[in-house]
């Protein structure tokens, strides 16, 4: 079996040799460890310890509002993707540039500041209060908070998939009589599909993960707005570090079948193109 | 493609992408218009706009002379100094490592390439916790490696290698997720061309490769600097927090804001912010800049 195939550049050695040294120091054997410290718990401890109550609670609370804000910023990502594409108005460039703001802004400064605008004395807190609803320091602060950090996502996949469709489509289908909604119902966004569940699940995965943002504005009161980062790095300054493992073991099961899922969601949506 | 690198956009991945649709022959009713842009505007002004008008008006609400106190503290400086540091050491390691990986993979044929390709974007698809877990677990009192650092007297959870580790691990694929598809779609054929004329590796290099990846390269380094300068999540779980010695900017934005300082928490945070703000205009910048050349 031919490992390498020939080639006249120089280099390969030098930079494969870096490369994998690199990955391996800092990515490889760091996860491993990681991965071999749950393994001390013994398969029994390793069970209570992921299936504890509080797990349980940390588990549902950072799947339901991780799902809510993707699904806010699948529907409000496709609006704002068509309007960027097909519109113009005034300001369009600088609303494009500002909507990677998620991906710049460090997340300790996204957390604060939703909190201050949510916390019952803020800008919106204020009014949310007045209606009866608490925002901060309760499950919605977090959805607020996973909304902001995802929302670029669904906006990056589906602009460049509508820039390039074909107009010659949706004139087909209105000189054949559809309506304008009909159109965009069953010609425009069943080519969309895919680049919006990609994006959605980005969001989705990414939201899963997040903790800078989200500790401040959550409360964090186990049981109730208590997410799974949170509460690995409650068990850490326990000084429970098997027990912190277990749960990122958890968790990295979760990463790697999202990773799968979006990898075949691009696949199809290269495919539909 | 990575949840970073895909939402950020690969604009320099995508030279030949189809020009913009300008005259659509359909379209909405004019009402119709209007109210989606309207709506769409709106969404993004109450997650986009607000935040940023709510940081830089909180760190001003108790006037200039406030803020400057609390952007020239001492600890605060200390922070700064800190965060600066941390990616003046992560940035150039993963710019090295991005380009020799990068050269690797793009230049070569080998098997495994799509395994490393995987592999090289593992950290974006970890939660931050968890990157800084990852050596806790290796380094910390109770870690693999711990007893036997102790002994040595070397210290690397709870001190400034740590937060350099776990920043560099989380920015880990920025460069190389940025050159990988650039180079890839530039082929291999004028390296060859210069090889043959007699040119070294290094020549090679830095006299054909270097200058037509330079704004990929760029680009990449700029997303990767935001990142290391912003994380919170991985180095809050290795530093510690020692004021003054293990804080970093964000780390002291949480302290301040915890201890109810919220006018120097969002004077902290405002230089973040702006370094964002800076981030965004050059990422635009470069994204013309190619768009231009192409």
């Amino acid at each position: 079996m031919i490992l390498k195939q020939r080639s006249i550049l120089p280099g390969f050695g030098l930079a494969m040799g870096f490369t994998l040294v690199y990955l391996s120091l800092l990515v490889l054997i760091p996860l491993s460890g990681l991965v071999l410290k749950a393994t001390t718990l013994g398969f029994d401890r390793f069970w209570d310890t992921i299936t504890a109550p509080r797990a349980i609670a940390a588990y549902q609370v950072t799947f339901t509002t991780s799902l809510i804000a993707a699904t806010i910023n699948a529907v409000f990502g496709l609006l704002v993707a068509w309007v960027l594409v097909r519109y113009t108005f005034p300001g369009k460039r600088l609303v494009d540039g500002l909507v990677d703001l998620p991906f710049a802004l460090p997340t300790a400064v996204a957390g604060i500041t939703l909190t201050f605008l949510y916390s019952s004395n803020g800008w919106i807190g204020r009014y949310l209060d007045q209606v009866g609803i608490k925002s901060a320091f309760s499950p919605l602060g977090i959805v607020i908070a996973l909304t902001f950090i995802g929302l670029p996502f669904v906006v990056r996949t589906v602009q460049p998939v509508l820039e390039d469709l074909d107009v010659e489509t949706e004139e087909a289908a209105m000189s054949l009589g559809a309506t304008r909604w009909q159109t965009f119902s069953r010609v425009i966004f069943p080519t969309l599909l895919p680049a919006i569940l990609t994006g959605f699940a980005l969001a989705f995965a990414r939201a899963l993960g997040e903790y800078g943002s989200v500790v401040f504005i959550a409360g964090n009161m186990p049981m109730q707005t208590e997410i799974v980062p949170l509460l690995i790095v409650t068990k850490l300054e326990q000084f429970d570090y098997a027990g912190a493992a277990a749960l990122a073991v958890v968790m990295l099961v979760v990463s790697f079948v999202m990773l799968l899922v979006i990898n075949l969601l691009q696949r199809w949506s290269e495919a539909k193109q | 493609m990575t949840q970073e690198s895909l939402a950020l956009g690969s604009a320099v991945a995508v030279p030949e992408a189809a020009p913009r649709a300008r005259a659509h022959a359909i379209t909405e009713p004019r009402l119709v218009r209007y109210v989606l842009i309207a709506v769409a505007m709106g969404y993004l002004a109450l997650f986009l706009v607000l935040p940023l008008v709510a940081v830089f008006s909180q760190a001003l609400q108790r006037g200039l002379g406030v803020y400057f106190a609390a952007i020239t503290d001492p600890i605060a400086l200390a922070a700064i100094q800190l965060t600066l540091l941390t990616a003046a050491i992560s940035v150039p390691l993963n710019v090295v490592f991005g380009v020799a990986a990068a050269w690797a993979i793009t230049k070569f044929n080998f098997v495994g390439k799509s395994v490393l390709s995987t592999l090289i974007d593992l950290p974006f698809s970890v939660s931050p916790v968890i990157s800084g877990l990852i050596f806790v677990v290796l380094f910390g009192a109770q870690g693999w490696l711990g007893p036997f650092l102790g002994e040595q007297g070397i210290r690397i959870i709870f001190a400034v290698p740590g937060i350099v580790l776990a920043t560099t691990f989380v920015t880990f694929p920025f460069v190389a997720r940025e050159l990988i598809p650039l180079m890839q779609s530039q082929g291999h054929e004028e390296e060859e061309a210069a090889v043959v004329l007699g040119a070294n590796g290094w020549q090679t290099f830095f006299r054909v490769t270097l200058p037509s990846i330079k704004w990929g390269l760029m680009y990449g380094i700029i997303l990767c600097n935001a990142r290391a300068m912003g994380e919170f999540g991985a180095v809050s779980v290795v530093s510690g927090r020692i004021r003054g010695e293990t804080n970093t900017m964000p780390l002291q934005v949480e302290i301040l804001y915890n201890e109810y300082q919220f006018a120097a928490a969002f004077a902290v945070a405002s230089l973040l912010t702006l370094l964002a703000l800076v981030t965004l205009v050059v990422k635009s910048v470069i994204e013309w800049q190619t768009q231009r050349a192409s």
